[in-house]
């Protein structure tokens, strides 16, 4: 880390001064300029998700207008570019707006969960003993869960919709988010600039603020973002059995289980929803990967 | 050692109770009236009343929930509302299904990591070792569902060569492992199971296999004159406990997330179990199958863990 303050003892003699000291996030971002793989999945991220952003002004058609006379039409079928659905509907323009709840559901739930479960890890690493115990005891217990199960427990008990969907991931996530946060602080606090800190009258906060979350932050963060791919994983395997969003709404897991009925008459567009469900959770996987070696955070 | 195992038999059992206390919760997160969701909506008032009466429903939670365990503990799951069958029944029958499927998937998904990863981790950065990442890659990001649907389309649909669902052609009680013409409904379900678990353990195995390569004692090894096949079994040997509790896991991941693949394959296991439960609302079912699978998967985790202290003497934890 860079940012240890000039002390007196080293300004008294002759500062360096022409020795310019190269910040943590400028050699992060230098490493990552020539990773270049890392780069091009993270521009195909953008790229989806700008897609999403302005699927009113991108999708060719209307995604719920549906039409008897061409259902489950082959790719390239007149003005269908990608085929059409069991309804007749347009799969790209559903591909397109269905990027908006699949990559809501990847990266909202990851986002509360990380604040949520940051908050707790941090207060039980740097709180110790006894709520310690109490809060990382009872993450324990939801680790007695494989995710995908405790996921179809509580989705499957809410029931479906949208909100359940996120509340339900969000549970998911706190648990691992939580335990990364608890360890990273757990070492930090031992540290000796902490008793540094503590020692020249910094306040709890101060030292909590300023001192451990700055270090907590880049493990967690890192963390994280490998979450957001298991997340949209997880999201359109809940959507798949129908516990996601209601079906007029466009979605990848719910589009890919509804053509699932078809594959007898149109395998190659039954395929489409879930090689978009894999491209977007592969370019998180190797962004995600990239990141923790340019942050050089150890797993 | 043993003081050790003991002690970890015994962290299980708060565990195992909180897993009962978020099972129990279950029916509370369910909208409405718990009555409601345990019986069928044509439900008469008297059978309300000895519901309530045969749960307890009508005591405060805290009691309902040890009256709940007691059942629980004794085997009585309650009883499913769509089949009226014994939900302990139901769930003991679909067990066996997964366990068989979810095992030879894990042992399969085993044995080709550990080929995979040491030729990866002997060769970093060649072509062996980029093949395998991918793979590794794939593995993770893949949604199993979508290669199931994937599968299906390529060997029932276009090819012809494998069934597209089901175990058995007469159903799953004439079904038999040692017969090719039943055993190969089995074969489409393994294989999607399969490469989730792949991928994880081959990240493992290339992982701690690089990392032990890299340590003195191997240089010391190499330096005796030792050859390379017997200094890998060397290391094989040091990284195998940190791989065996990853197999663990994983198996424990097939055993209790087999929903998708069950459903796609409509394979009469615990995870079409648990489909039939959501889309019936049979909160029972829902709720028995699920306190089955996690206490299953803390047993894994227990066994694995136990095992690694035997077969790894660094381990001295008291």
């Amino acid at each position: 880390m860079s940012d240890i303050p000039a002390d007196a003892v080293r300004l008294a003699q002759a500062a360096p001064t022409a020795h310019r000291v190269r910040g943590y996030w400028s050699a992060v971002w230098n490493r990552l300029r020539y990773d270049y793989v890392t780069l091009l999945f993270l521009a195909l991220i953008v790229l989806i998700v700008l897609s999403a952003i302005f699927a009113p002004y991108l999708a060719p058609l209307d995604p719920n207008k549906s039409s008897m006379a061409s259902r489950l039409k082959p790719i390239l079928y007149k003005s269908f570019i990608l085929g059409t659905d069991e309804q007749g509907r347009d799969i790209l323009s559903r591909l397109i707006w269905g990027g908006r709840t699949s990559l809501l559901m990847g990266i909202a739930p990851v986002f509360v969960a990380t604040i949520v479960g940051g908050f707790f890890g941090v207060l039980a690493g740097y709180a110790g003993g006894k709520l310690n115990s109490a809060i990382m005891r009872t993450m324990d217990v939801f680790f007695a869960f494989p995710s995908v199960l405790l996921a179809v427990a509580i989705s499957g008990s809410l029931g479906s919709g949208l909100i359940n969907q996120m509340i339900t991931l969000t549970i998911v996530l706190i648990p691992p988010i939580c335990r990364v946060a608890e360890t990273a602080t757990t070492q930090v606090r031992t540290m000796d600039f902490i008793d540094a800190a503590r020692a020249s009258g910094a306040s709890t906060a101060s030292i909590l603020v300023r001192h451990v979350l700055v270090n907590v932050l880049s493990p967690v963060f890192v963390y994280s973002s490998t979450l957001v791919s298991a997340s949209i994983l997880l999201a359109s395997g809940l959507s798949f059995l129908g516990l996601g969003v209601s079906p007029p709404t466009p979605d990848w897991g719910l589009m890919l289980s509804t053509l699932r009925q078809s594959i007898y008459v149109q395998p190659l567009v039954c395929a489409l929803p879930g090689v978009t469900i894999l491209v977007t959770s592969i370019a998180f996987n190797l962004v995600s990967d990239g990141l923790r070696q340019a942050m050089d955070v150890k797993a | 050692m043993w003081l050790y195992a003991a002690r970890r038999v015994l962290f299980t059992i708060p565990i195992g109770l909180g897993v009962t206390i978020i099972c129990f919760a279950l029916i509370y997160l369910a909208p409405g009236d718990p009555v409601q969701s345990l019986l069928p909506p044509d439900a008469t008032a008297n059978d309300i009343a000895q519901l309530k009466h045969y749960y307890g429903l009508d005591k405060p939670i805290p009691v309902q929930y040890i009256l709940w365990l007691g059942h629980a503990l004794t085997g009585d799951l309650g009883i499913s509302i769509q089949t009226n069958r014994p939900v302990t029944d139901e769930v003991w029958r679909a067990l066996g299904n997964t366990v068989s499927i979810a095992t030879i998937s894990a042992v399969l998904a085993m044995i080709i990591a550990l080929g995979l990863g040491i030729v990866a981790a002997t060769n970093i950065g060649g072509w062996a070792d980029r093949l395998a990442t991918a793979i590794a890659v794939f593995g993770v990001s893949v949604p199993t569902f979508w290669l199931a649907v994937v599968l299906v389309i390529v060997f029932a649909v276009q090819l012809g060569v494998l069934p597209a669902t089901g175990m058995g052609s007469k159903g799953s009680n004439t079904f038999s492992w040692f017969e090719w013409s039943e055993a190969r409904y089995a074969v489409l379900p393994i294989v999607a199971m399969t490469l989730t678990p792949l991928g994880i353990l081959m990240r493992t195995t290339r992982a701690s296999l690089a990392d032990i390569l890299s340590q003195d004692f191997i240089q010391t090894l190499r330096a005796k004159g030792l050859s390379e096949t017997a200094v890998i079994r060397h290391a094989i040997a040091n990284a195998l406990p940190q791989i065996l509790a990853m197999f663990g896991l994983q198996l424990g991941y097939l055993i209790g997330g087999s929903i998708l693949i069950e459903t796609i394959f409509t394979w009469p296991g615990t995870g079409f179990l648990l489909n039939k439960a959501i889309l019936t609302r049979d909160i029972p079912l829902l709720q028995g199958t699920i306190l089955v699978l996690a206490m299953a998967f803390v047993g894994i985790n227990l066994i694995v863990d136990l095992i690694q202290t035997l077969v790894d003497p660094r381990i001295k934890r008291i």
